[in-house]
């Protein structure tokens, strides 16, 4: 069975010419066209013998490339997935806390069928590592995966109990099933806020960076014992990348990905109390988000993710330790991650990489490229449109952002799925 | 980013004082200027003033509070302002949203004044930020951040009492980590020019980083009082004693609690100060609350005359000099 939880509909022959096409994947980058048939990319450069297209998108002065994959968006499928769109995401990876949660198959089930009649992007899920996300029995990960799951995940509920991570990291390996952890030690994280000068400021109880390294530290370990693929998401210290680092470099399957906001904002951000800089793992200092850009730039972190967290307003209308954590993310990823070109020197195939290619290796999925004969998934922006962020005009039901009135560079004008304009400003 | 500091208004007058942060010195001398002459309308047989005739303050305590609720009460009709006070169990609005609404609804009947007590740090600042632009919010203590004019009242007691701010040296002993008194305490020391800010406990009730307020970390008491000018006790709540904080209130005094024999490493002239209630032979030793160098009563006092100040200077009917 498919993992792929998508509509399905006649899509027409399109060709999008004139454009920079951006395919990290396949080392492309150069003014070219790229023809679309059936849903399906089927050529690059000249217009194939007998190829009739229907519709032509001039993309000349943009950059074409994959349609991006973001291992991490939460909320209403049909609202937030046409969020995604918005920004240019194609592919995007629910985690199992989901109420309920995605610990059987007929929740799997279910999730499939929202995406079929009212999502947007395409949706993938990963399973329940235990039942109920409880950390006591492990879940059927194996069925979940035969369902369509794409990997596993105790989601933002550690197991503390060591011996069964243990077994779950070894059943997850047994049946060749990404194990995603989000780790942190559940009696260090009782704050809502990085433990340094501005929490002894503002009177906040704090989450120092051991409360990741430690949890980081014990699964690197079980790793190691049990030979599970495991990958690491929203790493939020420079302490947690050495550790990554060094289990790479020692050979571990291992690889990482950071929310959007880490590698921008700090904790200085929250300034007096901003309610929309409060997020889990909580922003730090600034040294661990110069050290963040440097790790995706060199690697070490390969998916940048928004970490789309959708909350109502009144979510963020309380004192700051009474409001939620999280951040509507997926409409200002892109633009956001373009940063990274003129902060880290980075270019923008590598950039592009962290959004596409990598995150779906990780999933193992066969999105995040434009490769002939692949799902026409497609994102066009214009990489020198400045626009200042204004949260009313956000697709997504969620108006938490941080980044409210920021001007940034880079707009998505088209997104296309399986060659159909899902999306477009034009 | 910069943001603008939402505690002065566009002329730079008292708007909302919610910590002391943010303030630069010559904010807290005109407060402390302005607390002299109501410090002396109380020591008067009529201690009322009519600057705030007509105007309405609430008293909105999330958080019980006996001595800071009578003295701002008290401030407050000294200056012949109307007072409501409304207690409210934080539980009844743990969502924001009804306190906003709540907030509106007094609003509506045309308050001028919040004073805040709430049990979360930043609760001040979040309601400052969300009522009209008529509407003063003062801070009565929000969490464990900031209760800027208990600091105030400190100041005035210290200024009483010592020359220069410049030349002190003040210990603060106790329970820093959970202490909103301890942090305006220590802005407002440094704001006014003290260089010897000795903090003094085990690191499990001293924040982390704390040395970037000013402030030198002691975690033997008797080193930190030598030569000490001030020596300001916090309370220790008997929670502390819960999630391995501390091991035992027998411990803790041994260790931290102010005793005859302690108090004789500080300076002879060397003033002792609480923000209240004394936790006797806990904290303190009765024999020195009571003793001449406790000038804790004082600051009981002097919080009337502080909060006048701040009142009547948020509310833009005072003068920082010359009240007669």
């Amino acid at each position: 069975m498919s993992n792929l939880i998508t509509t399905s509909g006649s899509a027409p022959a399109v060709s999008i010419i004139n454009g920079r096409i951006i395919d990290p994947a396949n080392q492309i980058d150069q003014l070219t066209d790229i023809h679309i048939e059936n849903g399906k990319i089927i050529a690059l450069g000249e217009n194939p013998e007998h190829f009739q297209n229907q519709q032509i998108i001039d993309a000349k002065h943009y950059i074409v490339c994959p349609g991006l994959v973001d291992l991490r968006v939460r909320g209403n499928i049909h609202s937030e997935t046409k969020a995604a769109v918005a920004g240019g995401i194609t592919s995007v990876c629910y985690p199992p806390d989901t109420n309920p949660v995605i610990d059987n198959t007929a929740m799997v089930k279910l999730m499939r069928l929202k995406a079929q009649t009212e999502g947007h992007a395409k949706v993938f899920t990963l399973s329940a590592l235990t039942q109920q996300l409880r950390g006591e029995k492990l879940s059927e990960m194996r069925t979940l995966k035969d369902a369509g799951c794409v990997g596993t995940s105790n989601a933002s509920h550690p197991v503390k109990n060591t011996l069964v991570m243990r077994r779950a990291l070894e059943y997850a390996a047994s049946h060749d099933i990404i194990v995603f952890i989000q780790a942190f030690d559940p009696w260090l994280s009782d704050g809502c806020i990085h433990e340094g000068k501005i929490s002894t400021r503002l009177g906040l109880t704090g989450i120092p960076v051991s409360a990741e390294t430690i949890a980081i530290s014990r699964d690197l370990q079980l790793i190691e014992l049990t030979g599970a693929r495991a990958h690491f998401c929203q790493i939020s210290s420079a302490k947690a990348i050495q550790l990554i680092q060094q289990a790479q470099a020692e050979g571990l399957p291992v690889t990482a990905d950071v929310a959007i906001h880490h590698l921008h904002l700090t904790e200085m951000d929250i300034a007096y109390f901003d309610s929309n800089c409060h997020v889990f793992p909580p922003l730090r200092t600034q040294r661990d988000r110069d050290k963040l850009q440097l790790a995706v730039k060199s690697g070490i972190i390969n998916s940048i993710v928004s970490d789309h967290q959708p909350l109502s307003s009144d979510a963020k209308l309380a004192p700051f330790a009474e409001t939620e954590a999280g951040i509507s993310g997926v409409e200002t990823l892109l633009p956001l991650a373009l940063k990274m070109v003129d902060e880290q020197d980075m270019s923008l195939s590598e950039v592009i990489s962290r959004l596409t290619i990598q995150p779906a290796g990780i999933l193992n999925i066969a999105e995040g490229t434009l490769s002939i004969g692949s799902d026409a998934d497609i994102c066009i922006f214009d990489p020198e449109y400045y626009w200042q962020v204004d949260k009313n005009n956000f697709v997504s039901e969620g108006k938490n952002t941080p980044f409210h009135g920021w001007e940034l560079k880079g707009k998505v004008i088209y997104t296309i799925k399986s060659g159909e304009v899902i999306f477009s400003t034009e | 980013m910069i943001r603008k500091n939402i505690q002065l208004d566009e002329q730079g007058r008292l708007k909302h004082f919610l910590s002391i942060e943010g303030f630069k010195r010559q904010h807290l001398i005109n407060i402390l200027d302005a607390a002299e002459p109501f410090a002396n309308v109380q020591q008067q047989a009529i201690k009322k003033v009519p600057l705030l005739r007509g105007k309405t303050i609430v008293n909105l305590f999330f958080e019980p509070s006996t001595r800071t609720l009578t003295t701002f009460e008290l401030a407050a009709k000294r200056l012949s302002a109307d007072v409501l006070n409304i207690n409210i169990k934080t539980s009844a609005t743990s969502k924001g949203e009804s306190l906003l609404d709540m907030l509106q609804n007094l609003e509506a009947m045309h308050c001028d004044m919040f004073i805040v007590r709430h049990s979360q740090s930043g609760a001040a600042h979040f309601i400052a930020q969300h009522v009209s632009p008529h509407i003063s919010v003062i801070n009565a203590g929000d969490g464990c951040h900031a209760h800027p004019s208990q600091a105030m009242l400190d100041m005035f007691t210290i200024r009483r009492h010592k020359k220069e701010f410049a030349d002190l040296k003040v210990v603060i002993v106790g329970d820093i980590l959970h202490s909103r008194v301890a942090r305006s305490q220590i802005h407002a020391l440094t704001t006014l020019g003290v260089t010897e800010v000795r903090v003094v406990g085990p690191k499990t009730l001293i924040p982390v980083d704390v040395e970037n307020l000013g402030v030198h970390v002691y975690h033997d008491f008797q080193s930190a009082l030598i030569g000490a000018d001030v020596i300001i006790m916090l309370r220790l709540q008997k929670e502390r004693m819960q999630g391995a904080l501390l091991p035992s209130e027998a411990e803790y005094y041994r260790q931290y609690g102010l005793t005859e024999e302690k108090l004789s490493y500080a300076k002879p002239d060397a003033i002792v100060m609480h923000p209240g209630p004394i936790n006797r032979g806990v904290e303190i030793a009765s024999s020195i609350a009571d003793g001449s160098q406790s000038v804790i009563l004082e600051q009981v006092t002097n919080g009337i005359a502080i909060r006048m100040a701040v009142m009547s200077q948020a509310l833009g009917t005072v003068q920082t000099k010359g009240i007669s």
